[in-house]
């Protein structure tokens, strides 16, 4: 399988990130490159074989469904690049 | 046993066994690693240096050593992997969309070292994301290799993703550095680095406070001067957690203990798929001379098949990038990272620019692979396909442990390359990881141990790879290749001013 430049400007879409109009042909290019050589992959027989879940060989642990941690929204918010009376400020997103 | 003349010189255990017998203090160790570091700016093997911090932590081991509480790492001075969150130090994860990036919490890793007594030095340079074979891929510019070739001048790759961590521990710049490995990150720059290596077993570290990659096959492990030193380190990196639902609840066994038993009467297995075409016969020889060296101390060798072996790689190109491109969804210029200081039209614009301008070339191509492959009517062709041939991967390594206790194989397939020799070619520099990117699939233990030099002068390493949980097995198998290799060479110091 391979990608032509309209997939590529729909998974860079997809994907959130940017793509000029003259990275598109190098993209394609690369992905094609990546791709063609995994392709490989279709001669392995997968007939009746289960998709691995978990690596090790282990449960998956349980634990109560209660809150652990909080209270911390100066914590959270320190890192934001924009940030009003510890919420995130986003660009209007309703009109 | 008599100790080197310079405190840079001591392996981990060597300054172990002098600060807490009180020969040398905290302080003067960290403050000769700190100069070390300072004095390297060449390497660029730091992102950040944190000698005030180090300081700190000295004074405070000291302290505890003079009350007679020294704990099992007390003043020793390790650089940690710019990839660990540390609590009011900047982690970048080698990108600029992190340049500004200040955790609030310490991973779980690093938080064990803190509390086994352990000093930081800083955080050490990487390869984006820890995506890369040769640290090229770094926003903070590529971390030079302490070793030359013979007669040249040439810059060489320190390998990657923990290429920061390599070239630290191969200089004598820190005791001993944390690194993480996704598909070789760990093993790849130990080996071209004449350092030691060890991925550990998958959930055997807790991931938790670790910048995500890919979380089916990212874990923990030491880089250091030797097969003890990674011993020391590994026990107290590892725990159970109980924010990580995957890291694993075993004990965590005294791996240098069991570190000198030997290998007799361990049966060998070499891997015959590992014999590839186009690998120098230097690689070929020296995977000889480490059969050999194992069979002489009374190990069985037994030859044994691992028929998958080559859909690893390109199986490990769809699940990584896949889960890339998940856990990177999460850099979105609004709750923390690099945010876009161009005019934007609405929320989407803003994620598509700060994306765009943050993640490097390396890094955006990967999270459209994986954005690909898990597109709709993408899934079953090959997401899910690659699990299945994980599952197969692993089948391969159970039957090989009905006829063997441990694989040795290859660590890398050729020496360090030189700055921007592979860097415009993905694949070539995918093919880095040939040997070692089995073992992240399968969730095994793999150790890499300095055994050789090329022709040029260039380390090589070799790979013991262990079942699931065994690394002392692992490491007492290292530990015989590393007496019988006595592998003593050192770079030559050019990088100091």
């Amino acid at each position: 399988m391979s990608v032509d430049k309209d997939t590529v400007r729909r998974i860079a879409k997809l994907a959130r990130i940017a793509l000029e109009e003259d990275r598109v042909e190098p993209m394609e290019r690369e992905l094609n490159g990546i791709l063609a050589w995994v392709e490989q992959l279709q001669e392995v027989n997968i007939e009746g074989v289960e998709p691995m879940t978990s690596v090790v060989a282990q449960k998956l642990k349980m634990r109560e469904d209660v809150v652990t941690d909080g209270n911390i929204a100066e914590a959270v918010t320190a890192n934001a690049p924009v940030s009003e009376d510890n919420f995130f400020v986003v660009p209007k997103v309703v009109e | 046993m008599s100790l080197p003349s310079k405190l840079t010189d001591f392996t981990l255990a060597e300054a172990r066994n002098a600060v807490s017998g009180k020969k040398v203090s905290s302080i003067e160790l960290t403050k000769a690693f700190s100069k070390a570091v300072a004095d390297a700016k060449p390497l660029n093997a730091f992102v950040t240096e944190t000698p005030e911090k180090a300081l700190e932590m000295a004074a405070a081991s000291d302290a505890r050593i003079a009350k007679g509480e020294a704990r099992p790492l007390e003043g020793l001075p390790l650089a940690i992997k710019d990839l660990f969150c540390t609590k009011g130090v900047k982690t970048t994860a080698g990108s600029n969309i992190l340049n500004n990036f200040i955790p609030p919490y310490e991973s779980t890793v690093t938080q064990n070292l803190w509390d086994a007594g352990a000093v930081m030095l800083g955080k050490t340079n990487m390869d984006e994301f820890a995506m890369g074979s040769s640290n090229e891929t770094s926003f903070y510019k590529p971390v030079l290799s302490p070793w030359r070739a013979k007669n040249s001048n040439a810059a060489l790759v320190p390998g990657g993703s923990s290429g920061g961590s390599a070239s630290a521990v191969a200089a004598n710049l820190c005791l001993g550095a944390t690194g993480t490995d996704t598909g070789g990150s760990i093993r790849q720059p130990a080996a071209v680095t004449g350092t030691v290596g060890l991925k550990p077993t998958y959930g055997r570290c807790s991931r938790w406070g670790t910048v995500a990659f890919a979380s089916s096959l990212d874990q923990a492990g030491p880089m250091t001067r030797t097969v003890r030193d990674a011993a020391i380190l590994l026990r107290h990196m590892a725990s159970v957690d109980p924010k990580d639902s995957t890291s694993v609840d075993m004990p965590v066994p005294d791996y240098e203990a069991t570190l000198e038993n030997g290998v007799k009467g361990l049966r060998v297995g070499i891997p015959k798929e590992y014999r590839i075409d186009g690998a120098p016969p230097e690689i070929d020889a020296l995977w000889q001379k480490g059969a050999d060296w194992l069979k002489a101390l009374g190990a069985e060798i037994v030859e044994v098949s691992l028929p998958h072996t080559k859909y690893a790689l390109p199986a490990y190109y769809i699940v990584a990038p896949a889960e890339a491109s998940s856990n990177l969804a999460r850099y979105d210029g609004v709750r923390y990272g690099h945010r876009t200081k161009e005019a934007i039209r609405d929320i989407t614009d803003l994620y598509e620019k700060s994306r765009a301008e943050g993640f490097g070339a390396e890094v955006r191509r990967r999270i459209l692979i994986g954005t690909y492959v898990l597109s709709a009517g993408y899934y079953d062709a090959y997401y899910s396909r690659a699990q299945k041939i994980r599952t197969l991967i692993l089948r391969d390594f159970e039957q090989a442990w009905e006829k063997c206790d441990v694989l040795l194989t290859p660590a890398t397939p050729g020496p360090a390359f030189a700055i921007g020799e592979k860097s415009n070619d993905p694949i070539s520099m995918y093919l880095n990881d040939v040997f070692t990117v089995t073992v992240n699939l399968a969730g095994l233990p793999g150790l890499a141990v300095p055994a050789g030099l090329t022709a040029d002068g260039l380390p090589l390493g070799l790979q013991i790879i262990g079942k699931a949980f065994d690394e002392a097995t692992v490491l007492r198998a290292g530990r015989s290749i590393e007496i019988a290799a006595n592998f003593t060479a050192k770079p030559q110091h050019w990088w100091a001013a």
